[in-house]
C-alpha cells in the first residue's frame, strides 16, 4: 500500500487545498501533509519488506493496462527525493505570499502526486499518464504566479514537452503491439523482441521525450527561460525533481527495452551530452542573472548524467543514482539562496550586488557549502556522484571523458565567480541595508548543508538503496 | 426501430406543443423528457426488452454497435439540451420548431446507424441535413446566419447530388442497393469491382467526406459554423458530425477492398490534408468560435483514422471518440454562447469573474487537446492504436501526433486568456446556478471517462 499512499496523499490533500481560503492555514496544511508523505516515504524506503512495496489492480483490462505501482531501489530513492523536496520548499518559501494561496499549494501537491506516480509506475500507459499529469499543474503554476514573460515562456515549455510526450506515446503504442501478450506491463516491455530497425525507431521516439525533459543539448532552449520566469518554489521542484524524470526514464524505460538501439546510439548521445555540458558551462560563465546561471549549471550537470547513463557500466550507473539525489539537494539549496536574495534585495543581477557577506554571514557560509557542492569538491555529496560518473565515462571512452572533465573546471569558474560577485567586495546600494536570512531559510539551508556533508562523507545509504536497480539494468 | 419511430413522433409532438403550450420555457423540459424517453426506448431495443418490429426487407439492420451509438447520441443531445436549452430559447421566436427539428435530426442519425442499403443511406443523410439547413438560418434577422444557411444548403445539395450519382453508378454496376461486396475472383483472389462501381464508390466517398467536413471538401465548414447561431453550431459540430462518421464507416467497412491499395493512398491524403488544414488554420484564428470550427475539421482528421483501420479497436474507438468529442464540444460551446465577445480577448480574465465557467471550459479544452485523464486522451489513443494495429501506417500516426501537438497551441490560448490574462470577460447576463452545476457535472463526466473509459466501453460487451 505504501506506493499507493505516496500518490494518494498528495493527490487528495492537493484537491482539498483548493477549498482552503486562508493563506496561513493552507501553508500549514501543505507542510503538514508533505511531512506525512515524507514519513510514509521513509517507512517505505527502509522499514518495509520489498514484497509489500508493489500494488497492482486492474485498470483497463481490455487494453492490457493495469494500475501497477511499485518501488524498486531507484523508485525509492527518487520518491525520497520528492518527499524531502516538497516540505523543504514549503518551509523555505513560507514567507513568500501568493495570490490565491489555496490554488498554489493545491497545484504544488498535485505536481507531487504526478511526479511520484512517474517514479512508481510499473505500467507503460500509467507511466505516460503520470508523465503528462505532472506537467499540467506545473503549467498553471508557472503561468499564473510566474514573472513578467511567464505566459509565452511557459507555453513554449509546455508545447515542447507535450510534443515530446506525444511522440513517446506513439513509441509506447509501437512497442505495445509488439509485446508477446499485448500488455503495457513493464515486464512485457522488458521482454519485447524488436528487430534492429524497429528498436531504432521506437528508441528515438522515446528518447526525444526524455531529452526534452532533462534537457539535453540541443533540446534545452525552453529551460533557462522557464526557470527564470517560474515562481522560485516551482523552479526548485522543476530543477530539483522534475528534470530527474528524464534521467529516471532513460534508466527505467529506455535502456532495458531497447538495449541494442541504446548501445548503437550511445556514441551520438554521449557526444551531444558532452557538447551540452561545455556549452552550458560556457554560457553560465557569461550570465549576469543568478537564476539563469543556476539554470545553465543545471543543464551541464544533467548532461553529465545523461552521458553516464549511456556509458552503460556499473560505475557510471551508480554515479547517476547518487547524483540524481544529490543534484536535487544541491540545486534546491542554490535556488533557496537565490530566492532569499531576490526576496530581500529585489534583484538577481550580479552587477547590482556585492559585499553581501558582511551583512549576511550565515547566508554566505551556507551558500559556500552549496557552491562547493555544485563544483563537486571532495567531501561534498556531489563529488562521489560526479567522480563515479566520470569514471564510468572514462571506461567508455578516454577522450570523451577528458573533454567532459573540462566542465569541472568551468563549473568552478562560474560558481566561484558568482560567490565572489554577490558576497565579496564592497557593499553596493542594493546590499547596504541588507539583513541576514530569516529562520525558515536558515533552517532549510542548514538541513540541506548537513545532507551535503553527510552524504559526501558517507554516501552508502543511497548506494545500497539503489544497488538492485543498477544490477537489474546492467544484467 | 424504436428510436427511428419515436424520434419522428416526438418531432411532430414538439411541433404541435408549440401551439398548445404558450409558456416558452416549458418547451425545453418537454424536449428533455422526450429525449429521456427516446434513450429509454433505444436501450429497451438494445437489451431486447421490447422493440417495434416492422419488416423493412433488409433495408435496415440493427446491430448492437449502431444501437449503442444511438444511445450515445441521445444522451449527448440530452446533455446539450440541459446545458444550452436556455440559449435555444433565446435564438428566436419559434422555439418549439427548433426542438422539433432537433428530433428530426436524431431520426436521421438513427437511420444512419442502422442503414443496410444505399437508398436508406440517402434517406438518412437527407433527413439529417434538411432540418440543419433550417437551424443554421434560425436567427433570421442576422445576415450572417442567413448567409450561412444559404451556403450550407447550396453546398449540401451539391454533395447530395454527387451522392445520388454515386449511388446510381453503384446500382448500375451491381444491380442492387445492397452493401455486400462483390464476389471474389477465384483465380486472382481479388474482388472484381467494375469501373462503374469504383467510380460510384469514389463519388460516394467525396460526398461523405463533404458531410463530415474532411479536406479538401471542408470549405463550407468555417463559414457555416461561424454564421449559424452558436447553440446550433454546437449541435452540428458534435452529434451531426458523429452521425456522419458512423454512416461513413458503415458504408466503407466492407467496400474498401474493391478500391484496392489506392484506397489507403486516397484516405491517407485526405487524413493528412484534413489534419493540416484544420490545425494550421485554427492557429491563426482570432475568434474562438471560428477556431472551434477549424478545430472540428482537425478532429475530423483524427476520426478519419477509424476508416483507415478495420478492427475491434476501431469500433470501440469511434464510439469513445463520439462520446469524448461531443461532451467536450458541447461544453465549450455552452460556455462560448454565454460570452459577449467571441474573440480570444473576450475570454481575458474569465477565471476571476466566473471561476466555474472557466474551469468547465478548461476541462473541455484539455479533453479536446487529448491530455491524459480526460476523455479526449483515450479517444485519440484508440484511433492511433487501431491504426498501428492495422500495420503499415506508423508514419501516419507520427504525423497525427505532430498535429495533436499543434492543436494544443490553439486550445491552450483560450486557457491562457481565461486564467493568465487580466481582463474583463463579459457574459450575457448572470449565469444561473443550474448551468454551473450542469457544467461541473459534465466536467466530472469527462474526467471519469478519461480515467475509466471502460465505463463507456463495457456496455459494448455484455
Amino acid at each position: 500500500m505504501i506506493p499507493v499512499l505516496l500518490i494518494l496523499i498528495p493527490l487528495l490533500t492537493g484537491l482539498l487545498s483548493f477549498l482552503i481560503k486562508e493563506e496561513k492555514t493552507v501553508k500549514g496544511w501543505a507542510l503538514l501533509t508533505s511531512l506525512v508523505t515524507l514519513v510514509v516515504a521513509v517507512t517505505g524506503c527502509w522499514f518495509y519488506p520489498a514484497a509489500q512495496l508493489t500494488y497492482t489492480t486492474s485498470w483497463l483490462p481490455g487494453l492490457g493496462a493495469d494500475f501497477a505501482v511499485g518501488m524498486d531501489g531507484m523508485g525509492k530513492m527518487l520518491c525520497l527525493l520528492t518527499a524531502i523536496s516538497f516540505p523543504v520548499v514549503f518551509v523555505a518559501t513560507q514567507k513568500n505570499t501568493y495570490k490565491n494561496a489555496g490554488r498554489f499549494y493545491g497545484l504544488m501537491l498535485l505536481t507531487q502526486a504526478g511526479l511520484t506516480g512517474v517514479f512508481l509506475a510499473q505500467d507503460a500507459l500509467l507511466f505516460y499518464f503520470f508523465w503528462e499529469l505532472a506537467l499540467i499543474p506545473v503549467y498553471f503554476l508557472c503561468s499564473i504566479w510566474g514573472g513578467e514573460k511567464r505566459i509565452a515562456v511557459t507555453f513554449k515549455f509546455f508545447v515542447y514537452t507535450f510534443l515530446g510526450s506525444l511522440l513517446m506515446l506513439a513509441g509506447i503504442l509501437f512497442v505495445y503491439f509488439h509485446t508477446a501478450d499485448q500488455s503495457f506491463a513493464i515486464k512485457s516491455f522488458y521482454q519485447v523482441k524488436l528487430s534492429g530497425a524497429q528498436q531504432g525507431l521506437a528508441f528515438w521516439l522515446f528518447f526525444l521525450a526524455f531529452a526534452i525533459k532533462m534537457p539535453v543539448f540541443p533540446f534545452h532552449t525552453w529551460q533557462p527561460d522557464a526557470y527564470e520566469q517560474s515562481p522560485t518554489a516551482v523552479t526548485m521542484i522543476l530543477s530539483g525533481v522534475m528534470v530527474k524524470m528524464g534521467v529516471f526514464a532513460l534508466v527505467r524505460w529506455l535502456l532495458p527495452v531497447f538495449p541494442q538501439a541504446a548501445s548503437d546510439s550511445a556514441h551520438v548521445i554521449i557526444i551531444l551530452s558532452v557538447i551540452g555540458m561545455l556549452y552550458a558551462s560556457l554560457i553560465a560563465i557569461r550570465q549576469d542573472d543568478l537564476k539563469r546561471l543556476i539554470a545553465y549549471s543545471s543543464i551541464a550537470h544533467i548532461g553529465l548524467m545523461c552521458a553516464a547513463v549511456f556509458a552503460n557500466n556499473k560505475t557510471g550507473m551508480e554515479g547517476v543514482m547518487i547524483q540524481m539525489f544529490n543534484h536535487g539537494v544541491n540545486v534546491i539549496g542554490l535556488w533557496i539562496v537565490a530566492d532569499a536574495i531576490e526576496q530581500q534585495l529585489g534583484t538577481r543581477k550580479f552587477s547590482e550586488l556585492g559585499g553581501l557577506a558582511q551583512k549576511a554571514p550565515a547566508l554566505a557560509i551556507l551558500l559556500m557549502v552549496m557552491a562547493l557542492a555544485n563544483i563537486a569538491l571532495p567531501l561534498t555529496n556531489a563529488f562521489i556522484g560526479e567522480f563515479l560518473m566520470f569514471n564510468g565515462l572514462f571506461q567508455y571512452n578516454v577522450w570523451i571523458a577528458a573533454v567532459a572533465c573540462i566542465s569541472i573546471i568551468l563549473a568552478a569558474v562560474y560558481t566561484l565567480n558568482m560567490v565572489q560577485k554577490i558576497f565579496y567586495g564592497n557593499t553596493v546600494p542594493a546590499t547596504a541595508n541588507a539583513t541576514d536570512i530569516n529562520q525558515n531559510v536558515q533552517f532549510t539551508l542548514v538541513l540541506l548543508a548537513l545532507l551535503v556533508i553527510v552524504l559526501g562523507v558517507y554516501p552508502q545509504p543511497i548506494i545500497s538503496l539503489t544497488t538492485d536497480t543498477v544490477h537489474a539494468i546492467l544484467k | 426501430m424504436n428510436a427511428i419511430i419515436l424520434s419522428a413522433l416526438l418531432g411532430v409532438v414538439m411541433m404541435f406543443s408549440g401551439i398548445i403550450i404558450k409558456e416558452k420555457s416549458a418547451l425545453k423540459y418537454i424536449a428533455a423528457a422526450g429525449l429521456l424517453l427516446l434513450l429509454i426506448a433505444n436501450l429497451m431495443h438494445t437489451y431486447g426488452i421490447y422493440q417495434v418490429r416492422i419488416d423493412t426487407h433488409g433495408l435496415l439492420d440493427f446491430q448492437k454497435f449502431g444501437l449503442f451509438f444511438n444511445s450515445i447520441v441521445f444522451a449527448a443531445t440530452l446533455v446539450y439540451v440541459l446545458l444550452s436549452g436556455k440559449d435555444i430559447e433565446n435564438t428566436g421566436l419559434n422555439v418549439a420548431e427548433y426542438f422539433a427539428l432537433i428530433f428530426f435530426v436524431l431520426c436521421g442519425a438513427s437511420i444512419l446507424s442502422a442503414y443496410n442499403g444505399l437508398l436508406m443511406l440517402f434517406l438518412g443523410i437527407e433527413i439529417l441535413s434538411i432540418p440543419l439547413y433550417i437551424l443554421t438560418g434560425a436567427d433570421k434577422r442576422n445576415m450572417k446566419s442567413n448567409e450561412a444557411a444559404l451556403k450550407y444548403f447550396l453546398m449540401g445539395s451539391f454533395s447530395t447530388g454527387i451522392m445520388l450519382m454515386g449511388i446510381a453508378l453503384v446500382y448500375g454496376a451491381t444491380g442492387s442497393f445492397g452493401m455486400t461486396p462483390p464476389p471474389v475472383n477465384p483465380v486472382t483472389g481479388l474482388y472484381q469491382g467494375s469501373f462503374l462501381e469504383v467510380a460510384g464508390l469514389l463519388l460516394l466517398f467525396v460526398s461523405m467526406a463533404f458531410k463530415v467536413s474532411a479536406a479538401p471538401f471542408h470549405f463550407w465548414t468555417p463559414d457555416v459554423y461561424d454564421g449559424a447561431p452558436s447553440v446550433f453550431t454546437s449541435f452540428m459540430a458534435t452529434i451531426v458530425k458523429a452521425a456522419g462518421f458512423i454512416a461513413f464507416i458503415r458504408l466503407f467497412a466492407g467496400h474498401t477492398t474493391i478500391l484496392g491499395p489506392t484506397w489507403k493512398i486516397i484516405l491517407s491524403f485526405v487524413i493528412i490534408a484534413t489534419l493540416l488544414i484544420g490545425n494550421i488554420t485554427a492557429v491563426f484564428q482570432q475568434s474562438v468560435k471560428r477556431m472551434l470550427a477549424y478545430s472540428s475539421i482537425a478532429q475530423a482528421g483524427f476520426m478519419l483514422f477509424a476508416l483507415y483501420s478495420n478492427n475491434d479497436l476501431t469500433q470501440e474507438g469511434i464510439l469513445l471518440y463520439t462520446v469524448a468529442y461531443s461532451l467536450a464540444t458541447i461544453g465549450i460551446f455552452a460556455v462560448l454562447i454565454k460570452m459577449k465577445d467571441y474573440t480570444y480577448d473576450g475570454f481575458n480574465g474569465l477565471a476571476k469573474k466566473q471561476p466555474v465557467l472557466a474551469f468547465g471550459a478548461t476541462v473541455c479544452l484539455l479533453s479536446l487537446a487529448g491530455i491524459p485523464s480526460t476523455a479526449g486522451f483515450f479517444a485519440k489513443y484508440y484511433m492511433l492504436a487501431a491504426t498501428i494495429k492495422e500495420g503499415g501506417a506508423f508514419w501516419l500516426v507520427i504525423v497525427a501526433v505532430l498535429f495533436a501537438a499543434v492543436s494544443a497551441y490553439y486550445y491552450f490560448r483560450v486557457i491562457q486568456a481565461m486564467y493568465f490574462k487580466d481582463g474583463d470577460a463579459e457574459t450575457h447576463g448572470p449565469i444561473s446556478n443550474g448551468f454551473k452545476y450542469a457544467l461541473l457535472l459534465l466536467s466530472a463526466l469527462i474526467v471519469l471517462v478519461g480515467i475509466m473509459p471502460s465505463v463507456v466501453l463495457n456496455w459494448l460487451y455484455f
